[in-house]
């Protein structure tokens, strides 16, 4: 019961990270909302695997966490510099 | 209701706590630089609350597996979350992005950012 209430405190988290990347005026809110829904998902899936009693869980919510900072630093350096950097590597 | 499961309740609705407040401080607050100290300021002790009182009944039940497991994701939010917070902080200063100051960063001298 107490990992429910903590897995519905982590949902209404992620519903106001919904709200602030809707909101959000400038371009890095939204980036901003976008990290922090990730690192929520991270935990809730750790919460939910220990509530279904399936360790299996972890595994998916640490590559969820690998694969959350990555698109972060992507989606990053693609505002930052226009393009990912391939059309360096082929000139 | 032994110590070990008082111990995670209180530690994981601790850490689901924090993490209302941290995001309702996202909400809230009225500049990026000041929402994102609100948003990445739980990733790092919420994500540690939650995950400790998930790794202490596993801990008692045995199953060292699943606490090896907790740790590594903590151990990497620990790393990559405040580096991720960084980057979109320095992107958007970066990106001539001003915050809101109650007076002006360069005094009247004109845009140097």
């Amino acid at each position: 019961m107490i990992y429910g209430v903590a897995a519905l405190g982590l949902l209404v988290a992620m519903l106001f990270a919904i709200i602030r990347a809707l909101l959000g005026p400038t371009l890095m809110d939204r980036v901003m909302a976008a990290n922090m829904f990730g690192t929520k998902t991270v935990l809730l899936l750790a919460v939910m695997g220990y509530l279904a009693g399936r360790p299996e869980f972890l595994d998916l919510a640490l590559v969820y966490a690998l694969m959350n900072f990555i698109s972060i630093i992507a989606v990053l350096k693609y505002f930052r510099y226009r393009d990912l950097g391939q059309s360096r590597v082929r000139s | 209701m032994d110590w070990h499961v008082i111990a995670s309740g209180v530690l994981v609705i601790s850490g689901a706590f924090l993490t209302v407040v941290g995001a309702y401080g996202t909400l809230r607050l009225p500049d990026v630089y000041t929402r994102l100290h609100a948003a990445s300021i739980t990733d790092t002790l919420a994500t540690f609350l939650v995950l400790a009182g998930l790794a202490i009944p596993s801990l008692v039940a045995g199953e060292w597996l699943i606490a090896v497991k907790l740790l590594l994701v903590l151990i990497f939010l620990w790393f990559t979350s405040p580096i991720a917070s960084y980057s979109i902080g320095h992107a958007a200063f970066f990106a001539a992005q001003k915050p809101k100051l109650d007076h002006d960063l360069t005094d009247g001298e004109g845009d140097k950012a």
